[in-house]
């Protein structure tokens, strides 16, 4: 199970740095997604909106592209989409817009138990520091073997992963997003180090 | 230390590589670094190598301190978190340790303990900044120490990758994060090599070439077929399979001579990786011309 977050001050002004189509996940909502935040956020940012909508199940792909057939004007309007979703929304709907820019407005946090409730291949961590931002919406820790944040090792060959040659390696998919989208590949902040606590506060299972 | 003193003042540079044993037996290895002694300038030690569980490179590092061989101590990410890299740095530098390599690390399924758990904590780059941190006197939370170390830290980058612009992007993020030294993968591509440079010249920092001596035509392909940012042109794979099996070693020495004529005029050092090789080095110095 997860909670998901609303993404700091910092973070969603530089996601709403330019014409934005915002999506809300309706789904599962599986124990907290933070509605009244993301009404004020999509109300302090309404100048910087061609269009906003609160769709279910940003996960089903299926789901997902038929929205996307509906909303073809405001995307094309648009220059970036930022979800308020899981992780896996933000993927799903990076997948299904090869060439723009899509960005996650929410942060996942882990709850122990039964993990979400369609079946997909794309996977969130629940790291509750969602890094989508940096990566052109390719989770690094679950694409990447190794779960590394500051780019590629040296192991890929011909854009597989050194573990198995069926896998593919993640940061090449980011780099070849980034190429796709115009987003600068590892763009220039901290060096990227996780921070632990993040998988379990922010939930209610061991604070009590 | 003479790495960091003729890296630093643009003067050309060479190491090689030991791989500490899978045990206890370590006089072995010692030897082989012996028979090396003032033909390079240090050598790098190996952690791990392949994920494959052996003697640590720390301890075999200090042995070649107090034989009076400078060691390049390769730390990687894939068996320590946070606390235990930065402890491990801070008894590097007490231990007489100054050369230190900060890799990610292979993944542990490659090696011979499939199921541990893979730690990549870190990352290399994160691991070079850990290390800056350390250099400054404080650790990577922030808390001040007592008595700081001094490292001339290096990385490694691949230089024929294809597409090379994420591994020159990320070469950049270690030089940010405190790289002071490149060693690069194996490199048999010549032009790709050039190339390489010309791209990375801007930041003004050493380069040294790898070497692997290639021992047949099997492992040559094995290379092209497995081993990311290697790629052995048809004519090397050649020359090694129709060397009579006496002739091998002397085809694969002419080789190695002919890849490091070509590339020292391009980069700042060599660095040879000999796989158990080792005795052969110095023929292979020789026939490049030092």
């Amino acid at each position: 199970m997860l909670v998901t977050r609303i993404k700091n001050e910092a973070e969603l002004k530089e996601a709403f740095s330019g014409r934005t189509l915002a999506i809300s996940c309706h789904g599962c909502r599986e124990v907290f997604f933070p509605e009244d935040q993301v009404e004020k956020a999509l109300n302090q940012y309404r100048n910087c909106l061609v269009g906003a909508a609160s769709l279910d199940y940003l996960c089903r792909e299926d789901f997902s592209q038929v929205y996307l057939q509906k909303m073809e004007n405001l995307i094309t309007q648009s220059s970036r989409v930022v979800i308020f979703s899981c992780g896996v929304g933000v993927q799903v709907w990076a997948k299904l817009l090869p060439g723009k820019i899509v960005l996650a407005g929410c942060n996942s946090f882990n709850i122990n138990g039964f993990q979400g409730l369609t079946p997909t291949r794309w996977n969130c961590h629940q790291c509750g520091e969602c890094w989508l931002n940096t990566t052109a919406a390719i989770c690094p820790l679950t694409a990447c073997s190794k779960g590394l944040l500051n780019g590629p090792c040296g192991g890929a060959k011909n854009g597989k992963c050194e573990v198995h040659p069926s896998v593919d390696c993640g940061w090449h998919l980011i780099y070849e997003r980034t190429q796709a989208t115009g987003q600068k590949f590892l763009p220039a902040q901290k060096v990227a180090v996780r921070d632990y606590r993040r998988l379990v506060t922010g939930t209610t299972t061991r604070e009590g | 230390m003479v790495l960091a003193e003729k890296l630093t003042q643009g003067k050309f540079a060479l190491t090689s590589e030991i791989g500490p044993p899978k045990g206890t037996e370590i006089e072995p290895v010692l030897q082989e670094a012996e028979h090396l002694r003032g033909k390079v300038d240090a050598f790098n030690v190996t952690d791990l190598q392949s994920s494959v569980m052996r003697l640590g490179s720390l301890a075999t590092c200090r042995l070649l301190v107090e034989r009076g061989l400078e060691p390049v101590f390769q730390i990687t990410c894939r068996d320590r978190n946070r606390l235990a890299l930065q402890s491990d740095l801070l008894s590097a530098y007490v231990l007489g340790i100054r050369n230190v390599l900060c890799l990610t690390g292979d993944h542990p399924v490659l090696g011979d303990h499939p199921g541990a758990k893979p730690v990549f904590d870190l990352d290399s780059v994160s691991l070079l900044y850990a290390a800056t941190t350390l250099m400054e006197g404080r650790d990577l939370a922030g808390n001040p120490l007592q008595g700081k170390p001094e490292f001339f830290l290096g990385a490694v980058v691949s230089p024929v990758a294809d597409p090379a612009q994420p591994q020159i992007a990320k070469m950049e993020k270690k030089i940010e994060a405190g790289a002071r030294f490149f060693q690069t993968q194996a490199v048999y591509d010549l032009k790709a090599f050039e190339n390489f440079m010309k791209s990375v010249s801007r930041f003004h920092i050493p380069v040294m070439g790898g070497i692997v001596l290639l021992k047949s035509a099997g492992m040559a392909k094995f290379m092209n077929e497995k081993v990311a940012g290697v790629s052995v042109p048809e004519r090397y794979i050649k020359m090694m399979a129709s060397a009579r099996k006496e002739e091998r070693v002397k085809v694969s020495i002419s080789i190695a001579a002919e890849l490091i004529k070509g590339m020292k005029d391009l980069c700042q050092g060599i660095h040879i990786m000999p796989l158990g090789w080792e005795k052969y080095v110095p023929e292979v110095l020789t026939a490049a011309g030092f």
